[in-house]
């Protein structure tokens, strides 16, 4: 039995996947998103020790919500940096026959060994991924995230070469992503995809930001507003393609 | 008889005997559609509407009352024909004023003088002295006579507010006739029933029953005449049955205006009346006399009477029931005992109302659900609750093994056989009070008055569980059945006194009775039980020796987080309280069921009761009705809906309220996503069996807009569900603004 490091469940998730849904945050993300509304949940030192069984017997206390459509979805922090906890998780759920959802930002992905052949796996068991982009644009990226986006294309690419159907989530920060440019360079990357069954433009807000004081993190992005209705109809015509 | 009125209607039981639900059941049309069909407003909606809220405007500006009568005392037909506007009186469909004006609020003494006066003079009315000295030396009032007859602790309890809102100063309400039938039978056919009724009630026997009885059922038939003559005064021979749709509407209408202008009850519910209109609408529609645009014009038309029903409160009633409600509750859908789901057109109309006239807390619409229902009307409805925040649900599946499929909701939530059974209603045991009389030995810390019974008080300091859970348990046994008894002295009284005969002559005259109690105060009980049992509570006392407050360590459970630690407390203080009921007698042999379901009330009963140990502050709001405490949920919505469907309905047949805002963001990214997980959230809930379920849907922001910019034409309608009923957020005090946007809003995403 592996178990989970986990930050807080919620009972209803309503705009995470499809339909209602049993949420899981695990604790723990490599990434350090200028805008990140969850910066609590980034130490993989933190959470609550769970396990899948305990997680899916809460989880299933909610299954009259889901109907058709609804079931769990992993989010983060990264899920992906706790693989081996998801193998399982998502094999006693899929014996249990909930419908499964990562919520991932692609971080830990590599072709390498071991972890792809457990990824492989991981794809088996789950019905749906939710993929981020937080930036086309490596350098940007790096600036954004401290870190490369090279890998998380690469995820994207193996869930398209596998047919392994994704939604792609896309923060729209205004100054930041918000540029008529980066986007049409992201919608000629997500042409490329064939596995792609939904766009979600995200529009940054700043909700989170008395966690960064909190935690006595200097936040950066200070000033920024959200950006306008217009804006957020614009970027989602240009990343569906109808631009 | 009748063969032209009854024309192509199937059926032969409802013929013969009144029995609406068979007519229905014969005939009604169930739609699987989706709302496509529906027709926007006509301009004769459009003009009445239009001047109705001007009229509602020019209310508000004078306080809240447009004109109060001094002159008249209202009856059946104590004035002459009114309109909406005289000059447009042409293009109402549906005819019928409470007084001869809009809004004009009607005089109405047989409650109690002292508050009829009271209300009139709050909005700057005398009432003529003449009738003040009628109903103060020659007629006796319902008020008067309850007030001659309390014992001395009845009124300690009336006074400290542990039993609370206690309905001996004006009609009790809750008594729903089966309007319908004035429209399927016509009065003559109505008369001639109770009339044989009458002649077989007692057989010659003169005990108490009989004579009640037999007086009862001519009061019946003196007000059906009365009825006829209303009709005939505004142009209508209402003696035969309605021949096509708009005399039906008009026919049932003309009943319930008989109970409006007869009763000022707390609620004044229409009843189950949609399927039984659609029938007639179906028939006219076939027939070719009648277009879908004039169809939605009727129901427009019925509704905006409904939205104008009123009654002269005083400033204490309002205080407990903010925002002038009148609970003019109105069902749609359900499933049939048979299977079929009883969806028609005219539920479709009857929502779309709030699309053709916006939002509006009056009637109070409620969906009786079922996840068996079709997915076109469930989608309809979550849309209409998303826009509008104006709808209530309630669980079909838990009702309908109770009541049948012809069940009415007589007030708020609470359910009753249309026109087979009556309720007497009545307030609520403030059972968190309760508790603290338990630890102080009936001294009420607020008064230092002795209300309770000198038992032992607690006097350690940490509080045991068991300890105060003996002696929680004796504490209620003194107040439910000093709580019993005043209600049973109550509604003796209001039979005598106040006795509603144009309902009860559209009731069976073999009618069921059940005894509503209700509970105040539940999530601070079950919260403090929890603290207490699974954390350390020190008492705090005062220089006399009364503990005041509470200092509690350790974490505990708390009710709303789907934790069975706290949930299973809920159930056995719920299980407790009704058994304690069902041990007392009860008035007329009636059937005593509780409930757990405040009103806008759980501000005014907070003020009245100290600190709780589960750390609620002296004298702040209570949770409403079943809802877990402000800020006790800590693992969102659906958790706290699991703790609330874990109550059983079969000890709470008068209702479990349960009242949840969610913002728009936290629903779903589009209007398609949040229809969808919107009637998924009223599946899941319901499929567990849960009781009621209020919606709204908005941001906290917006309530504090609307508190800052009361004027703003968009919020002149703007309409908030509150425990039971709906209200125009406007129109509540800003304590009750203040309580309804502190409650948590599940925002989180």
């Amino acid at each position: 039995m592996v178990a989970g490091r986990i930050h807080s469940t919620e009972s209803f998730g309503s705009v995470d996947g499809p339909g209602v849904r049993f949420i899981i945050f695990t604790q723990g993300c490599a990434l350090r998103c200028r805008y990140c509304h969850n910066p609590d949940t980034w130490n993989t030192a933190g959470g609550q020790l769970r396990s899948a069984d305990e997680l899916l017997d809460t989880a299933e206390r909610y299954r009259s919500y889901w109907g058709r459509e609804g079931g769990i979805t992993v989010s983060g922090g990264e899920p992906l940096l706790q693989i081996d906890f998801l193998l399982e998780l998502f094999e006693k759920a899929k014996q249990r026959g909930i419908h499964t959802c990562i919520d991932t930002a692609g971080q830990p992905f590599t072709r390498r060994q071991p972890f792809f052949g457990k990824f492989q796996r991981l794809c088996e068991l789950t019905d749906l991924f939710l993929v981020d982009i937080k930036h086309i644009d490596p350098q940007e990226h790096a600036q954004l995230t401290g870190m490369s986006n090279e890998n998380i294309l690469d995820l994207l690419r193996f869930l398209s070469e596998i047919g392994k159907p994704v939604w792609i989530r896309h923060v729209l920060v205004p100054t930041i992503t918000d540029d008529d440019a980066y986007l049409q360079r992201t919608r000629a990357f997500i042409a490329t995809l064939r596995n792609v069954e939904k766009i979600e433009i995200l529009p940054y807000h700043s909700f989170g930001v008395y966690k960064w004081q909190e935690l006595g993190i200097p936040y950066t992005l200070d000033g920024i507003q959200p950006p306008t209705k217009e804006r957020v109809t614009i970027a989602k015509n240009i990343l569906e393609g109808n631009a | 008889m009748s063969n032209n009125a009854w024309r192509n209607f199937k059926g032969r039981v409802w013929k013969e005997d009144v029995n609406v639900r068979d007519f229905i059941q014969s005939n009604y049309t169930p739609y699987d559609g989706d709302e496509s069909f529906l027709e926007g407003p006509t301009d004769a909606t459009n003009k009445l509407w239009g001047k109705l809220q001007e009229l509602q405007k020019e209310e508000r500006a004078r306080g809240g009352v447009l004109e109060c009568e001094t002159e008249i005392v209202s009856r059946l037909n104590a004035y002459g024909p009114g309109y909406i506007d005289e000059s447009m009186k042409d293009l109402e469909k549906v005819v019928g004023l409470q007084t001869d004006k809009p809004l004009k609020r009607a005089f109405m003494p047989y409650g109690g003088i002292k508050m009829a006066e009271q209300a009139a003079a709050t909005y700057g009315y005398t009432v003529n002295p003449d009738l003040v000295k009628i109903f103060t030396d020659y007629h006796k009032t319902h008020n008067q006579a309850v007030f001659d007859a309390y014992t001395p602790e009845m009124k300690r309890a009336r006074h400290s507010h542990i039993i609370t809102g206690l309905p001996d100063t004006y009609g009790r309400g809750r008594i729903v006739g089966d309007y319908r039938r004035v429209a399927l039978y016509g009065i003559d056919f109505l008369i001639k029933e109770k009339e044989n009724d009458l002649a077989h009630c007692g057989g010659g026997n003169m005990i108490d029953e009989f004579i009640r009885l037999r007086e009862e059922i001519a009061e019946q038939l003196r007000a059906l005449r009365g009825i006829r003559k209303m009709g005939q005064i505004y142009g209508f021979d209402i003696s035969q049955p309605a021949t096509n749709a708009r005399e039906a509407v008009q026919w049932l209408y003309f009943g319930y205006l008989a109970a409006i202008k007869t009763q000022n009850g707390a609620a004044m519910s229409v009843g189950r009346i949609s399927t039984f209109l659609d029938i007639y609408i179906q028939r006219d529609l076939a027939e070719g006399t009648l277009t879908e645009q004039e169809a939605q014009e009727l129901i427009d038309h019925l509704v905006l009477k409904f939205r104008m029903v009123k009654f002269a409160r005083i400033p204490s009633y309002n205080a407990l029931f903010s925002g002038d409600p009148v609970w003019a509750t109105l069902e749609m859908a359900g499933i049939g005992v048979d299977g079929r789901h009883m969806v028609t057109k005219n539920d479709y109309r009857f929502l779309h109302t709030l699309e053709n006239m916006g939002p509006s807390p009056e009637p109070n619409l409620t969906v009786l659900y079922s996840s068996r229902l079709p997915e076109n009307f469930k989608k309809y409805a979550a849309k209409i609750s998303i826009n509008t925040s104006s709808i209530q649900y309630e669980n079909d599946c838990v009702m309908r093994p109770v009541w049948g499929d012809d069940y009415s909701i007589c007030c708020c939530v609470s359910a009753t056989q249309t026109g087979k059974e009556i309720q007497f209603f009545g307030a609520r045991a403030n059972l968190a009070k309760c508790l603290l009389y338990a630890l102080n030995g009936g001294i009420d810390a607020k008064t230092r008055e002795q209300v309770g019974p000198k038992y032992r008080p607690v006097t350690s300091d940490i509080l045991d569980y068991d300890e105060v859970i003996e002696k929680f348990d004796a504490m209620m046994d003194w107040l439910v059945d000093l709580y019993v008894n005043t209600l049973n002295l109550i509604h003796y009284m209001h039979d005598k006194y106040y006795y509603e005969a144009a309902e009860m002559a559209l009731i069976d005259t073999d009618v069921r009775r059940t005894f509503a109690t209700g509970i105040a105060g539940f999530s601070h009980v079950v919260d403090s039980l929890c603290a207490i049992k699974y954390a350390t509570v020190k008492a705090v006392r005062d220089e006399e020796g009364l503990i005041v407050d509470y200092i509690t360590e350790g974490d505990f459970p708390h009710y709303g987080n789907d934790d069975d630690r706290a949930d299973e407390i809920a159930v056995w203080l719920l299980k407790t309280f009704m058994n304690k009921v069902k041990g007392c007698h009860t008035y007329r042999d009636s059937e005593p069921t509780t409930s757990i379901l405040t009103i806008t009330s759980n501000v005014v009963y907070g003020k009245a009761t100290g600190a709780t140990p589960d750390g609620r502050k002296a004298f702040t709001p209570f949770a409403p009705g079943a809802n877990p405490a402000y800020g006790a949920e800590k693992n969102g919505l659906l958790a706290s809906l699991n703790s609330v469907a874990k109550l059983p309905y079969e000890y709470a047949l008068d209702g479990i309220s349960n009242t949840q805002t969610i913002s728009p963001d936290a629903l779903g990214h589009s209007e398609e996503e949040r229809i969808n997980n919107l009637w998924h959230v009223l599946d899941g809930y319901f499929d567990k069996g849960a009781h009621h379920l209020n919606v709204n849907v908005f941001g906290i922001d917006k309530l504090k807009d609307c508190m800052e910019h009361p004027e703003k034409p968009e919020y002149a309608n703007f309409t908030i569900r509150v425990s039971g009923y709906a209200v125009k957020f406007i129109d509540l005090t800003p304590e009750q603004q203040l309580d309804v946007i502190a409650r948590s809003a599940h925002e989180t995403m």
